[in-house]
């Protein structure tokens, strides 16, 4: 590809997303659909924008897939992994063998051979991750019973694809084919015997867990501490690209690979920032992915046999669901979720295309075949979302009317009600205090330091700048009640606000005010509380200055409290006159300067605070001299 | 029509969450036209109470209400700390104290003791109105008409249905007071306001 190519591609590619997925969403019919409707717009078939070279393309976008994994394992802490179990092992198992099995023999019944229809059944048994994924994460399913069901599914799958891509070739024998001699064969090219690739598998497996529990977090420190944004990019990417190249150089799944690195990191306190970091990634490169299998659909096939390819779809959207939807039902996933997770797993995914291509490779298949079989399962997989729409539109307020609204309630488990934004000296007081009265908040810092010692001591710390928005969605802004913001910079202080205010308009905002001039700007913007950091302390101090200056303890207190609401007054005038001044462009110091003499004559010119009459029985003593000194009533 | 008398309800409770028969008391009172309701724990958390504000209130009201459960035989703290603070001298008693001359005064109390052992001799020696004294006496001074109180008794007791009736005259008391349609020599020699009704 010259220069020119790249540019004209990208242009295609970029034009096509930016006008289809718009429509699409607008429309209802969610990304993933627009994407496909694009790649076909812009494929060999109609208008021929790209033509086969966007078989490169998908595979590069695939990457995307192994980024997605890697964002839900971060999702995923490794103890709600291990209370996925059954449903992985027993729902996920059983799905991909029967469904193995049914269309295996439905293959051999039109003329497959025995092994080519084992191959065939395994290979569409698969459901596609990238599509289904992202159509319940759009959906906000992912966390309901159908989507984590689905998830457990898909998972199994992912790992299964080892052991199938270690079978293949050994079904080439009953097939009628060439060379039945490659085993397993993977590393580096070099023939290796396959205990010693076992051995290696579980030394990367290993590998990725200790590096992703111990040792990451380390390196990320030291990223982190240097400031520079892009190169924790960089950094963030370089871990799953490095995790994706080492399982594929022994043989594994990429995208199992990021979704274990990810589920060890969950705990980690760079993974906001990880998520912020990799999402735009991700979805850049999923949204590739769905317009080159968008662009792969062969339409010249399908128009010379259109009814054999149709009634096989059919058959395998057809058969897929059935397995799917009865054992949903032994699995206990009720009613409306059931058939919504039925219909997000029918379709055949992309791993059949790699599976495919290496059947042929193996002399498992015929190119024919394969052809169809592509076919197929790109239509299939193009179908997803607008079954998944129909059964969401149609059949769900038929079928089942009643219960659909009390089963979201179940969503949140892991959200917090507070966000603290700035954990510095300010922020630990405010912390332990609410964390010590049992209510939990994700905490957001980007200092570095800090969050080693608060790791270390239990709390629920993230590295990350919440001036960005993509930062505050991943710590649960949309879910939260209140936002803290401690910072001790005005002006991004003032930032993390405004973004708040603007995206998420139910948060109650409380702000830390670091100056006089800080206090102005908060109160503009009208936020829920604000504070002076230093008046209560200050204050405190002062009155343990009056009680060693000989007046009682109680007598201080009640005088700073006069104060404080003496405060309150000139802070509000003070107000005002910032508002003025701003129009005049008044310097800083000129006006904390003002400020400052304005604050003293108040002082002076208070009498307020210089009587306390509570208690005081002068004016009795005053009054009842003058009735002929007799002892006033009480 | 613009009601004859406005009427503040101070609250003094420092458990209302966890209360019975207090809430539901209020919740009768709930947008009713010429009635405020002040909550002095929420306003007063510190017992910072702030005089000037309070002042106010009572000379912007015509029926002054202090609403408490029986603590001791008594009012919770804070209500005490509002008479000596907020009724100074030369404002609400002394020769130039009349800023409250003429007002009402009435106490809305709950108690979990029957009726029947106030005064009684065996458990509590005195009556409710004889405990309420205090109260009285300080309406008195500052020259204000002391209401017979309102008082729930048995809160332990009582059940939702109950409760629900108690609210229901409390209401149509405090509607009776604020629209002047009480007959007030009578009641003034009632025990207990709520006996009017019942």
């Amino acid at each position: 590809m010259d220069e020119m190519d790249f540019f004209r591609n990208a242009l295609v590619y970029l034009l096509a997303a930016v006008i289809s997925v718009p429509i699409a969403k607008r429309l209802g019919f969610g990304s993933v659909l627009g994407y496909l409707l694009a790649g076909m717009i812009i494929g060999p078939f109609v208008l021929g924008y790209i033509g086969h070279e966007g078989e490169d393309v998908m595979h590069f976008a695939e990457f995307g897939v192994v980024m997605m994994l890697f964002l839900i394992g971060l999702e995923l802490k490794p103890n709600l992994l291990w209370g996925m179990r059954k449903s992985i092992f027993g729902l996920g198992g059983l799905q991909l063998l029967i469904s193995a099995v049914v269309i295996g023999a439905v293959a051999v019944a039109l003329g497959q051979s025995i092994g080519a229809g084992i191959a065939i059944g395994l290979t569409l048994g698969l459901s596609s991750t990238a599509i289904v994924l992202q159509t319940l994460t759009e959906k906000g399913l992912i966390k309901q019973a159908s989507g984590r069901a689905s998830f457990s599914v898909l998972l199994l799958q992912d790992i299964a694809v080892v052991p199938i891509l270690a079978l293949i070739p050994l079904m080439a024998g009953s097939s009628q084919s060439y060379n039945s001699s490659r085993e397993l064969h993977y590393f580096a090219g070099i023939e290796i015997s396959g205990w010693v690739q076992v051995v290696m598998m579980l030394t990367v497996i290993t590998g990725i867990v200790v590096i992703g529990l111990y040792l990451v977090k380390y390196i990320f420190r030291i990223i982190a501490r240097t400031g520079l944004r892009e190169v924790f990019t960089a950094a963030a990417l370089l871990l799953v690209i490095s995790t994706a190249a080492l399982m594929e150089l022994v043989g594994l799944s990429p995208a199992l690979g990021a979704f274990l690195s990810g589920v060890v990191m969950a705990n980690n306190e760079y993974r906001h920032e990880l998520e912020a970091n990799i999402e735009p990634f991700k979805g850049l490169l999923l949204g590739l992915f769905f317009i080159s299998v968008g662009a792969s659909i062969n339409f010249g096939l399908l128009g010379s046999s259109p009814a054999l390819i149709l009634s096989l779809v059919a058959a395998l959207i057809g058969i897929k669901f059935v397995i799917l939807f009865i054992l949903g039902r032994i699995f206990g996933i009720r009613g409306g979720q059931n058939t919504m997770f039925a219909f997000s797993l029918a379709q055949g995914g992309e791993f059949a295309f790699v599976l495919v291509a290496f059947s042929v490779e193996s002399g498992v298949l015929n190119p024919d075949t394969s052809a169809i079989l592509f076919l197929v399962v790109a239509l299939s997989m193009a179908l997803t979302p607008l079954l998944l729409l129909l059964n969401d539109k149609v059949i769900m307020p038929l079928v089942y009317k009643s219960e659909n609204t009390r089963e979201e309630d179940s969503i949140e488990e892991e959200e917090t009600p507070l966000i603290i934004a700035g954990f510095g000296n300010f922020g630990v007081v405010l912390g332990r205090f609410l964390i010590a009265n049992g209510k939990s908040a994700t905490i957001l810092d980007d200092n570095p330091e800090n969050i080693d010692v608060l790791r270390r001591f239990g709390f629920k710390v993230y590295y990350g700048d919440a001036t960005r928005t993509d930062l505050l969605a991943s710590a649960g802004a949309d879910k939260a009640k209140v936002l803290i913001v401690t910072v001790d910079d005005p002006q991004k202080s003032l930032k993390i606000i405004d973004l708040a205010r603007r995206n998420y308009p139910h948060l109650k905002i409380l702000a830390r005010a670091v100056n006089n001039t800080h206090s102005y700007e908060l109160m503009d913007r009208q936020v829920d509380g604000f504070q002076r950091d230093m008046f209560e302390s200050s204050l405190l101090l002062g009155i343990e200055a009056l009680t060693h200056l000989g007046y009682k303890r109680y007598q201080a207190h009640r005088l700073a409290h006069t104060f404080r609401k003496h405060v309150r007054k000139v802070q509000h005038e003070l107000h005002q006159h910032h508002k003025e001044d701003e129009m005049l462009y008044l310097s800083e110091s000129h006006r904390h300067a003002r400020d400052l003499e304005e604050l003293l004559r108040a002082e002076k010119e208070d009498t307020d605070h210089q009587k306390d009459s509570s208690w005081d029985i002068s004016s009795r003593l005053e009054e009842a001299r003058k009735v002929n000194g007799l002892l006033p009533e009480e | 029509m613009v009601p004859k008398n406005k009427i503040v309800i101070q609250v003094f409770h420092p458990l209302l969450h966890k209360s019975r028969v207090n809430r539901v008391l209020l919740r009768a009172l709930e947008g009713l036209e010429g009635v405020s309701i002040r909550y002095l724990y929420d306003l007063y958390p510190d017992y910072q109470i702030d005089i000037e504000v309070e002042q106010e209130v009572l000379l912007k009201h015509d029926i002054i209400v202090w609403q408490h459960p029986l603590y001791w035989y008594s009012s919770p703290s804070l209500l005490k700390e509002w008479l000596d603070l907020v009724l100074e001298h030369g404002f609400a008693f002394g020769k130039e104290g009349r800023a409250l001359e003429g007002k009402y005064v009435m106490s809305a109390i709950s108690t979990g003791g029957r009726r029947d052992i106030y005064g009684s001799e065996e458990k509590v020696k005195f009556s409710i109105r004889t405990l309420l004294a205090p109260f009285e006496q300080t309406a008195s001074l500052c020259k204000m008409h002391y209401l017979p109180p309102f008082v729930s008794h048995g809160t332990y007791l009582m059940n939702e249905k109950q409760i629900g009736k108690a609210a229901q005259d409390y209401a149509h008391i405090l509607k009776g007071l604020r629209d002047g349609t009480l007959p007030m020599d009578k009641l003034m020699e009632e025990e207990y306001i709520n006996d009017l009704i019942s």
